[in-house]
C-alpha cells in the first residue's frame, strides 16, 4: 500500500474518532451545567476543563479573552479557527477520505460523504442563526455521534481485512486512547480515593459526567453493580479489558492490529515493540499501585508513551 | 435552423430506433420523470461524483447535470462509427511515430513543418524515441457530432488525457437502476467491461514483456483537480494504486512508488497529468505535480507513460484539418468519418474569409480545450466578435474556424417537460499492443441551455447515458 494512503487512512479514522469524543465531552459538560450551583460554583470551570480535555484551552485563550459557555461551545463545534473543532475534524476526515477513495469501500465513503453533506447543512443553519439554540446543538451532537458510528460500522462491516483496515484501526484506537487519557488527566483529582464523600456530593455528577463523556455510564453499572465510586471509574477507564474505551482495551486492539500488519508484511519493528510494551505494562498494573505512585503521573506518562507509538508508526510505515 | 433530431420532433413519427423511448416519454406522467430526475441527482451526489470547475470557488465540487433520457444509436450506426474510429486512431498513432521518427509526412510536405515544430505540444525531447510498442494514444477521446441521419463528423481528436469515461460508466449504473423497464425493453450493449479493456490495454504496453504482471498506477494531480473523481474511480475499477507525483521517485532510471513496505517498482503509468507537469527536470521546473527524473526513466525504456509524452501534437486543431490526409497517407484508405470544413487562419486567404464571416463561424484556439477560448459567432455579441477579430489578426496561426453546425438534438427531460437539446458523443478508443478496442457507445454530452451548442461540462453542459441497441428485427415494432 502507498505510504500516503496509509497516512490518509490513519488520519481519517483519528479525525472521525476525535469528532465523536468532542461531541460527547460537550454533552457531558452541558449536563453538569444544568446542575444547581453552590455558592462557590464557578460556571466557567466546566467549560475550561472541557477545552482542556480536547487540548483546545490554549488556542481558545489566544482567540477569546473571556470564557463563556456560548463561546466555548462555538469554538468546539463550528469554529474554523480551532483545528480540532468538530467541523474541522469532519472536514479533514473527508479530505483524507477523498484522497484515498480507492482504498475505501463504497459504504465507508458514503458514510463519510453523507456526514460531510449533513455538516454543510448544519453550518448553513449555524450561519443563518445568531446563536445556536439548545435544540439545534443537541441535534448537531447527535448527528456527530451517529456519523462516527456509521463510519466505524461501515469500516468494520465492509472493509477487506488487509493493511488498509489495520491502519484504520490503528488510527482509531490511538486516538481513542489519547482521548480517554486526556479526560483522565483533566479530571484525575476527582478520581482519587480520598475524594469519596458519602451522599449528596456534587462530585457524584462529575464522575457520571466522565463516564458519559466516554459513553460508559451504563457499562459502569453492568461491570461493578455498585454505586459510582471514583476509583472504580478510574479502574473502568484504565484497566477494564471489556470496556471499549479503556486504555487497556485500546492497546489490546492496537497490539492486535499492528501484529496483523506485521504478519501481512512479513516484518515487525519499533511500532510493534512499543505497543507490546505499553500493553504489558497495563496488563501488569493494578489500581492500588497506580494510586500509590500517583494517578496523575501514570496518566501523563501514558500520554507520552502513546505519542511515542504514533511517532514509531510514522517512522516505520508513513515515511514522514 | 432546424437541427436533425435523433428521436424525431413533435408531430413527426419517431425514428425506428427511438420508438420505445418515444412511447415511454409519452406515457410517463411528469411526476414520475420529476422523481427520476431527483433520484438521479441524489444518487450522484451521494456517491460523490463531482466535477471541479476552474475559476469558480463556490462550485469547487459541482455536480455535472445528468439528463435521464438515454441517447440511442442503432447497432448498424455504431458499427459504421466504430470502423471509422479505429481507422482514425490507427492513423494518429502512425502519425506520432512518424513525427518523432522518420518524418516522412513532413518530407513529403503533406503537413507543413512549422505546424509541428511550432506546436506547443510538440516535444523535441522525444525525437528519435519510439513509444513502447509504437502506441502513443492509448486512450483517445474522439468527439463526434451528427447533423443528419447519414454521417458522423469528427469535431475534435483528444489525444492527451481525455476525461469523462467515469460518467459513461456511472450514467449506465444510474439508468439501469432508475429505469429498469425501459432498459429491459431494449437490448443495450454493455459498457461495464471498459475497465477490463483498459487494464488489458495498459498491461499490453508494459516496457518489459517478461514481466508477467506489470505494476500499473494512475497518476493524478490530486484531489483539487477537476477530474479527481474520475482518477480515483478508474484506479479503483482497475485495482491499481492512485498515486500523486510525491508518491513516486526515480532511482537509476527506474520508477518506484513509496509504499508502507518500502519502494515498489512501477512499469506503466496511466497519467492524468499534462506533459508540462510530468518532470520538473525536463519540462516546467515549477511543477510540484511531477516526478523528477521520470522522463529519463521513460527514455531509458524502463517505464511506459500513457498517453505517450508528446502525443498532444495530434490533438491540435490545426492538425485536425489534416487527419483525412494522414489516413490516406499512412493507411492508403479513404477516411470513413467526415471532418468538418476547417479554415486555417494561418492561411491568409482563410483568415480573410473568416474575418468577414465571424457572425457565422465558430472560432477555436488550436490548442484550446474544455470549451474555453472559443467564439460561437452567431451567439456572440458584436463586442465579443470584435475582440476575437483583434486576437485573430494578432496571432492568426493560433486559430481555426468552422461553420456553425446544426448539431443534432436529442430529447431531454426538464421540469417544464421534454425538449430537444444539442448533443455530441465522445467514444473512448483504446490502443494497445494488440490493436484498437472501443466499448460500444461513449459519453453523450448535452448542452442543457436551450439553443446552446457548447456541451462542455465546464460550461454548463450535462451528460446522458448512451445506448447502442440492436436493430429492431424486420416486422418487429420499434
Amino acid at each position: 500500500m502507498l505510504a500516503r494512503t496509509a497516512d490518509n487512512l490513519f488520519w481519517l479514522a483519528r479525525y472521525m474518532e476525535r469528532a465523536d469524543f468532542i461531541a460527547r465531552t460537550i454533552e457531558a459538560t452541558l449536563r453538569l451545567e444544568y446542575l444547581p450551583r453552590g455558592g462557590d460554583g464557578d460556571p466557567q470551570t466546566e467549560w475550561f476543563s472541557a477545552l482542556e480535555a480536547v487540548g483546545a484551552h490554549e488556542s481558545f485563550a489566544t482567540k477569546h479573552g473571556e470564557l463563556t459557555e456560548p463561546l466555548a461551545i462555538d469554538y468546539l463545534t463550528f469554529d474554523r479557527d480551532n483545528p480540532s473543532s468538530i467541523c474541522n475534524c469532519l472536514e479533514y476526515a473527508r479530505a483524507n477520505g477523498r484522497a484515498v477513495r480507492t482504498a475505501l469501500t463504497a459504504e465507508t465513503w458514503t458514510a463519510i460523504n453523507d456526514a460531510w453533506l449533513e455538516l454543510k447543512r448544519f453550518e448553513a443553519t449555524r450561519r443563518a442563526a445568531k446563536e445556536l439554540s439548545r435544540d439545534a446543538l443537541t441535534s448537531f451532537l447527535d448527528y456527530v455521534k451517529k456519523a462516527s458510528l456509521d463510519f466505524d460500522g461501515a469500516c468494520y462491516r465492509t472493509m477487506l481485512r488487509n493493511d488498509g483496515y489495520y491502519f484504520n484501526r490503528i488510527g482509531l484506537f490511538l486516538e481513542r486512547a489519547d482521548n480517554t487519557a486526556r479526560l483522565l488527566d483533566v479530571k484525575y483529582h476527582l478520581l482519587l480515593p480520598a475524594n469519596e464523600q458519602i451522599g449528596g456530593s456534587l462530585d457524584f455528577f462529575q464522575w457520571v459526567a466522565i463516564l458519559r463523556a466516554v459513553s460508559a455510564a451504563t457499562a459502569y453499572h453492568w461491570v461493578y453493580r455498585d454505586r459510582v465510586k471514583p476509583w472504580l471509574v478510574a479502574d473502568l477507564l484504565i484497566l477494564k479489558p471489556s470496556m471499549p474505551r479503556s486504555l487497556i482495551y485500546c492497546y489490546d486492539a492496537l497490539d492486535r492490529a499492528l501484529d496483523d500488519l506485521a504478519r501481512a508484511d512479513g516484518h515487525s519493528g519499533a511500532a510493534q515493540r512499543q505497543a507490546r510494551a505499553v500493553l504489558s505494562k497495563l496488563e501488569r498494573a493494578s489500581m492500588t499501585e497506580i494510586f500509590q505512585s500517583g494517578l496523575h503521573e501514570f496518566v501523563t506518562e501514558f500520554i507520552e508513551e502513546n505519542s511515542r507509538l504514533a511517532s514509531a508508526i510514522s517512522e516505520q510505515y508513513l515515511f514522514v | 435552423m432546424a437541427a436533425f433530431d435523433e428521436m424525431g420532433l413533435e408531430g413527426e413519427a419517431p425514428r425506428r430506433v427511438y420508438a420505445k423511448v418515444a412511447r415511454w416519454l409519452e406515457q410517463s406522467p411528469p411526476e414520475l420523470l420529476a422523481s427520476r430526475r431527483a433520484q438521479a441527482e441524489f444518487m450522484f451526489r451521494r456517491i460523490g461524483i463531482t466535477f471541479g470547475v476552474y475559476g469558480d470557488k463556490e462550485a469547487a465540487e459541482r455536480l455535472i447535470p445528468f439528463d435521464i433520457v438515454p441517447r440511442l444509436l442503432s447497432r448498424r450506426e455504431w458499427t459504421k462509427l466504430e470502423a471509422g474510429l479505429v481507422q482514425r486512431v490507427t492513423a494518429l498513432n502512425l502519425f506520432l511515430k512518424d513525427v518523432y521518427g522518420a518524418r516522412k509526412i513532413l518530407k513529403e510536405k503533406i503537413v507543413p513543418e512549422e505546424l509541428i515544430l511550432r506546436n506547443p505540444h510538440y516535444r523535441p525531447e522525444m525525437i528519435g524515441h519510439r513509444a513502447p510498442h509504437d502506441v502513443w494514444v492509448h486512450i483517445g477521446g474522439i468527439d463526434i457530432v451528427r447533423i443528419d441521419d447519414e454521417d458522423f463528423y469528427v469535431l475534435e481528436d483528444n489525444a492527451r488525457t481525455p476525461s469523462g469515461v467515469s460518467y459513461m460508466l456511472e450514467n449506465r449504473e444510474v439508468t439501469m437502476r432508475l429505469m429498469p423497464d425501459l432498459f429491459a425493453a431494449h437490448r443495450v450493449a454493455p459498457v461495464d467491461d471498459y475497465p477490463d479493456e483498459l487494464l488489458a490495454t495498459l498491461t499490453s504496453v508494459a516496457p518489459h514483456p517478461d514481466v508477467a504482471k506489470p505494476t500499473i498506477v494512475v497518476l493524478t494531480p490530486g484531489p483539487f483537480n477537476s477530474a479527481y473523481y474520475e482518477h480515483s474511480f478508474l484506479a479503483d475499477k482497475l485495482g491499481v494504486e492512485l498515486v500523486e507525483g510525491r508518491d513516486l521517485f526515480v532511482d537509476n532510471d527506474h520508477v518506484f512508488m513509496r509504499t508502507t513496505l518500502g519502494p515498489k517498482r512501477v512499469d506503466v503509468i496511466y497519467r492524468r497529468v499534462d506533459d508540462d507537469f510530468l518532470d520538473p527536470l525536463v519540462f516546467n521546473p515549477e511543477s510540484v505535480l511531477g516526478v523528477p527524473g521520470l522522463i529519463g526513466a521513460y527514455l531509458a525504456g524502463n517505464v511506459t507513460i500513457a498517453n505517450a509524452v508528446g502525443a498532444g501534437v495530434a490533438d491540435d486543431k490545426a492538425i485536425y484539418s489534416y487527419v483525412p490526409d494522414l489516413i490516406k497517407f499512412y493507411l492508403d484508405e479513404e477516411p470513413k468519418l467526415k471532418n468538418i470544413q476547417t479554415y486555417r487562419c494561418r492561411d491568409a486567404g482563410d483568415l480573410a474569409y473568416v474575418l468577414e464571416r465571424l457572425d457565422q463561424l465558430v472560432v477555436k484556439e488550436v490548442n484550446g480545450s474544455g470549451g474555453y477560448g472559443m467564439l460561437v459567432g452567431p451567439h456572440a455579441t458584436q463586442a465579443q466578435r470584435e475582440l476575437f477579430a483583434a486576437k485573430l489578426k494578432a496571432d492568426p496561426a493560433n486559430y481555426i474556424a468552422q461553420p456553425t453546425l446544426a448539431l443534432s438534438t436529442c430529447p431531454s427531460s426538464f421540469d417544464s417537460g421534454i425538449s430537444p437539446r444539442h448533443v455530441d458523443l465522445r467514444p473512448f478508443v483504446l490502443s494497445g499492443a494488440k490493436g484498437v478496442r472501443i466499448v460500444p457507445g461513449g459519453l453523450t454530452r448535452v448542452a442543457l441551455t436551450k439553443g446552446s451548442l457548447v456541451v462542455n461540462s465546464s460550461q454548463g453542459g450535462g451528460t446522458k447515458d448512451t445506448w447502442v441497441v440492436d436493430d429492431p428485427l424486420e416486422g418487429e415494432e420499434g
